[in-house]
Order: C-alpha cells, then sequence, then structure tokens
C-alpha cells in the first residue's frame, strides 16, 4: 500500500486487522515522511528503532487476534509527555539532557493499546504560546502557506502535533491544552483537535504548566479518529488525584450521526469586535449546517466571557510560578556554570535565566507578583472568584436545556511566523480569546475544519459539550464535518 | 497598577531569575501592560462569590497512608547535574 501514512487511524485500523497492511509498512511509510519534513521541524526527537520494535510487536498481537483500536497506529507525542528513555524537555533549554525514569499515564495507556510511538513533537516552551514561536528548537512550521508563500505558525502550543498530523507525518499525534493549545494549532492546519473534560485524561507524567487547567487530548485528521484515540488515552488513575473516577466510554459508538433535537447555543458575546467576515460567516455557515441536521439552534448570552482572557493570565501564571519552582539546576536539566564564590541562589539565578526563553520568565514573573503579599487577594483571588463565574454561566446554559455551544475556533486564520510578536504580550494572549473560557469552566471543546478563507487557509470552528459528555461532543462533531465536508490538503512544498 | 523597576527587580528575584539592571525597564513595561490588561477584573462584580479550587465537584480521593513506592535512588539521580554519594550536589549553602 503506497502512501500509507495518508490513512486515517480508522482506515489503517480496518486494513491491519484485513491483513492488508502491516504496522511495519505503515510504520515505515510514516518514518519515511517524517525523514522529508525536516523544514517543517515538527519532530524534534526521533525514535525510529524504538518505532520498529513496537510496530514489530503490534503485527505479532494483531496476528494473534488480541487486536485494540490503536494496536499498530503510529503517532506523535508532545514533548511535554515524559516518555521513559526518550529527551522529554517540553520545548524548553531547562530540561535540555532530561530523559525520564518513568513513563506518563497517556503515553503507557497507548502503548499498551498497541500504538507505536514515532517521536517527540515540538511545541511552545512549557505550553506557553500560540506560536510555537517560544520553543528551544525553533517553531515548528505550518504545511499551509499564504498566497504570497510566506511561512506560518502552525499555531501553538500543540504546533508540533498539528503540523505533523495535517502534513500526514503520523496518524495521530497527543496535545495539551490549557487555554486552546489542541484547538487553536488543529484549526490553524485544517485538523480535528479535543480538549476533553477537566478529569478524563491523566495528567501523571505530563510537564505541568497550569494544574488546574491542563489537559491532554488527541490529534487527528478526522472526528472518528479522536474518538478512538481518546477512548486510548483516557483513563481513571491513581496517580492523578484530580482524574475523574469515570469508566471510559466507546466514544466511536456514539458516533450516530443523528443529532435531531439537540439544541446548540450561538453565544452573543463571542461576537468579538474586528473578528474578520471570513470568520463570522464560517460560523453563521455552521450553525445552518447543524440547524439542517436537525439540531435547534438557540441564541444565549456567556455573560462574564469578556473576563476570561484577564482571569486565565492571573490564574495560569500563578500555578504556572509554582509549578516552575522545581527547575532549580539541582535534580534534572540545566544548571548555570558558577562563578568562583557563586552560592546557591546564583546558582538558582542564573540556571532560570539561561533555562527560560522570554515568555515563560514573563508568565513565572507574573504569577509570583500576582502570588505575592498584599496582592494575592487583589489579583489571583479575585480572579478565582471571576472564573467560578465564567463557570456558572456555562451551568446556567447547561441548566436550561443546550447541548453544546458552537463558536469560533480561533479569531483569524493562520498567521505568519514573526508577525505575531510585536513586543506587545497582550495582543498575543488575545489569540486564545474563544478557547480560555471552556478551560477556566473545565469543559470539554474540539476544533473542526470548516472551511477556508480567501487566500484558501483552513479555518476552524469549535464545539464546547457537557462535562464527560464527550461521546455527544464527538457525535455532533462528526456531524458538522461531515456536512462542511474539509477535504482540502496543503499543496507539498517541504 | 504600574510596577516600577524597583517592584520588577522584586519580583525577579522572588522568582530566583536573574534580571540585568538594562533588562528592568523593559521588563517593568511588559509587566505593567500585563497587570493593567487583568485590571478589567475590577469590573466583576464578586461579592459573595467563593474563589474556584476545582472545576469538577468531586471529593479529593484518600488512600491509605502507607509507603507505595521507594528504593530507587540511582533512578532519581540520574539526571542530576551534579551527584555525588547518593545526594544530589550543590553549592554550600552553610557557611
Amino acid at each position: 500500500m503506497t502512501n500509507a501514512n495518508r490513512l486515517t487511524i480508522a482506515e489503517a485500523r480496518d486494513a491491519l486487522r484485513a491483513g492488508d497492511l502491516t504496522s511495519v509498512e505503515l510504520t515505515d511509510a510514516c518514518l519515511g515522511a517524517i525523514d522529508a519534513a525536516g523544514a517543517l521541524n515538527a519532530f524534534v526527537h526521533h525514535t525510529p528503532d524504538m518505532a520498529r520494535d513496537m510496530a514489530r510487536a503490534a503485527d505479532a498481537r494483531i496476528k494473534a487476534g488480541d487486536a485494540a483500536p490503536m494496536t499498530g497506529i503510529p503517532v506523535g507525542i508532545k514533548d511535554v509527555f515524559c516518555v521513559r528513555g526518550v529527551p522529554s524537555q517540553a520545548g524548553s533549554r531547562i530540561l535540555q539532557g532530561f530523559t525520564p525514569e518513568y513513563e506518563s499515564t497517556v503515553t503507557q495507556n497507548l502503548w499498551s493499546a498497541g500504538a507505536v510511538m514515532l517521536g517527540k513533537l515540538n511545541q511552545d516552551e512549557f505550553a506557553m504560546g500560540s506560536t510555537n514561536e517560544s520553543s528551544c528548537y525553533g517553531p515548528a512550521v505550518n504545511p499551509w502557506r499564504g498566497a504570497d508563500g510566506a511561512q506560518l505558525t502552525p499555531g501553538g502550543s500543540s504546533g508540533g502535533s498539528a503540523a505533523a498530523v495535517a502534513a500526514d507525518l503520523c496518524l495521530g499525534a497527543t496535545g495539551t491544552d490549557t487555554g486552546g493549545s489542541i484547538r487553536q494549532p488543529a484549526a490553524f492546519t485544517g485538523t480535528v483537535g479535543l480538549k476533553p473534560t477537566y478529569g478524563r485524561v491523566s495528567r501523571w507524567g505530563v510537564i505541568a504548566y497550569a494544574s488546574s487547567l491542563d489537559q491532554a487530548g488527541p490529534m487527528t485528521r478526522t472526528v472518528r479518529d479522536a474518538a478512538i484515540m481518546l477512548g486510548a488515552m483516557a483513563s481513571s488513575d491513581p496517580m492523578d488525584s484530580t482524574c475523574a473516577d469515570l469508566p471510559v466510554p466507546d466514544f466511536e459508538a456514539a458516533l450516530t450521526g443523528d443529532i435531531r433535537g439537540k439544541r446548540i447555543g450561538i453565544p452573543r458575546e463571542y461576537r468579538v469586535d474586528g473578528m474578520p467576515d471570513a470568520i463570522d460567516a464560517l460560523w453563521r455557515e455552521g450553525a445552518q449546517m447543524l440547524r439542517d441536521a436537525g439540531a435547534e439552534i438557540v441564541d444565549i448570552s456567556l455573560p462574564h466571557t469578556k473576563y476570561a482572557l484577564p482571569a486565565y493570565y492571573v490564574i495560569a501564571p500563578a500555578e504556572a510560578s509554582s509549578n516552575l519552582a522545581r527547575y532549580d539546576g539541582v535534580r534534572y536539566g540545566h544548571r548555570a556554570t558558577l562563578g568562583a564564590g557563586d552560592g546557591i541562589t546564583q546558582m538558582y539565578e542564573s540556571t532560570r535565566a539561561q533555562g527560560f526563553g522570554p515568555e515563560v520568565q514573563r508568565r513565572v514573573m507574573i504569577g509570583t507578583y500576582v502570588l505575592s503579599a498584599g496582592f494575592y487577594d487583589a489579583y489571583y483571588n479575585r480572579a478565582r472568584r471571576v472564573r467560578a463565574l465564567i463557570k456558572r454561566d456555562f451551568d446556567q446554559a447547561f441548566a436550561a436545556g443546550i447541548d453544546s455551544i458552537l463558536a469560533p475556533a480561533t479569531p483569524s486564520a493562520a498567521f505568519p511566523l514573526g508577525s505575531g510578536d510585536k513586543g506587545d504580550p497582550v495582543q498575543m494572549y488575545l489569540n486564545d480569546v474563544f478557547t480560555v473560557t471552556l478551560n477556566l469552566a473545565g469543559l470539554p471543546g474540539i476544533a473542526v475544519p470548516v472551511g477556508q478563507d480567501a487566500q484558501g487557509l483552513p479555518l476552524g470552528l469549535q464545539l464546547i459539550g457537557r462535562p464527560f459528555e464527550e461521546g455527544d461532543l464527538l457525535n455532533q462533531a462528526q456531524v458538522l464535518e461531515a456536512a462542511a465536508g474539509f477535504v482540502a490538503k496543503p499543496d507539498r512544498w517541504w | 497598577m504600574s510596577i516600577t523597576e524597583d517592584q520588577a527587580r522584586k519580583v525577579a528575584h522572588l522568582a530566583r531569575i536573574a534580571v540585568d539592571d538594562a533588562a528592568l525597564p523593559a521588563l517593568a513595561r511588559d509587566l505593567s501592560g500585563i497587570l493593567h490588561f487583568m485590571d478589567q477584573l475590577n469590573e466583576v462584580d464578586v461579592e459573595g462569590i467563593e474563589p474556584m479550587t476545582g472545576v469538577t465537584p468531586m471529593r479529593l480521593k484518600r488512600r491509605e497512608d502507607v509507603v507505595t513506592s521507594g528504593g530507587m535512588a540511582d533512578k532519581i539521580l540520574s539526571n542530576a547535574p551534579d551527584a555525588r554519594e547518593g545526594f544530589f550536589a550543590v553549592p554550600k549553602v552553610v557557611e
């Protein structure tokens, strides 16, 4: 089978089981595609030997009739996941040389299901960023290009994952989403990205950014693939006390294609100033597609939406400043070379100044400030109270009978690398305007490619679901995906 | 809320990040811009609203208070920049 790397997970699973394809062949096709795609800078640590060993084991398992849905499927892993014996540095110089002695629960679940590890994927440093430009490896590049041939950002922080899935380097990839880091890059690359409900997927072994917001999820080419991959990633976990003790349902079985009678909300507060016409039109078309499929479209209000971004940029840096305190040059990663007479404080300060990039330093310092004596109540506690109100907005909408919420995924299509950071961090934070609200509320959300802008760049819409009802959300997303019929692929230039 | 250079120096030290004096004005400007953006939160009436601690209404899991893991000092030290005789090594802390 030629170009097996272009198959969806569902197609590959069926071909593997039918004996039309082996995992070794499929894995070699992906490894070849990765080798030819250095210009995308998506894979930053390559594990071809591990991949071939795992593929051979998967083929044996399939032959023995013991195949799980992900058995033999080659995937890429965002650098933020600890994989035993493989460099795992969350895109940061401060974790240079760190090779974990243990395995994250998500990757362990994938390997137990028989998935094949292709390597580690590029990301913004510690998942802080919306363009992949804060990575210590340099940015991943979007396989889509602008009309003028400019190199575009794949989004962030899971930009390497999105680029790899869009360019057919792997069949699926893991991502993490703290404020939109799965959904925004998915929208920028014409792929599907699912942020599950907080607690659906274990955070054990996922290098922490903001613990009350971080959630891992699948990035795939189709909604069905997201359902399959989420099923393999999710589990309860005694190692993560915030991971829910709930059974993992068969998400793929929820894809019935029937959404008749579903009430889908359109939040009026998401109609922000300066939203491009193409995004506004896409949103209206998406609502019409769902209406045509039998859903009822309802105008709703989420009155505290406007305050989600400032609340997020208090809470996330506060948690980050605590989580990143562990990078002190003592236990792992980089340690600064010390001058004669330098004490331990100089060691900490120099190590962190050298190891953290500018955006991470900024967020650690903001977090330190809002948690410091005298400001804790004014900033941190106030932000947490606003967060409670944002969650209450959603609770009230769901209590009024809304099944899900349709919104844009991003305020624009992908933009050129280097254009985002004009020295104003706040401008960059506005990228997250449609995505952060549901991290604050802990809700599941999925970005689905629905259309293209005038330049031919992909545009995505986002569906937001009820807590722990990812199956229902995926079903609605698949109806939207089918109605939109997005089949465009980037022209291969790399 | 604006941040002075002195406050920027103090917050950098609290965060244990070395910042050159020459970089302090730009840092103070950046931090002030971000804090100004956060000041929008003052528009919200939060009277009677409890600060949110978790998104799912669940009781934190409990388990027996017993040793479940250990005896792996070599693994724990394997990534240390400097480890000696089974310990992490750091510059002298106490004179």
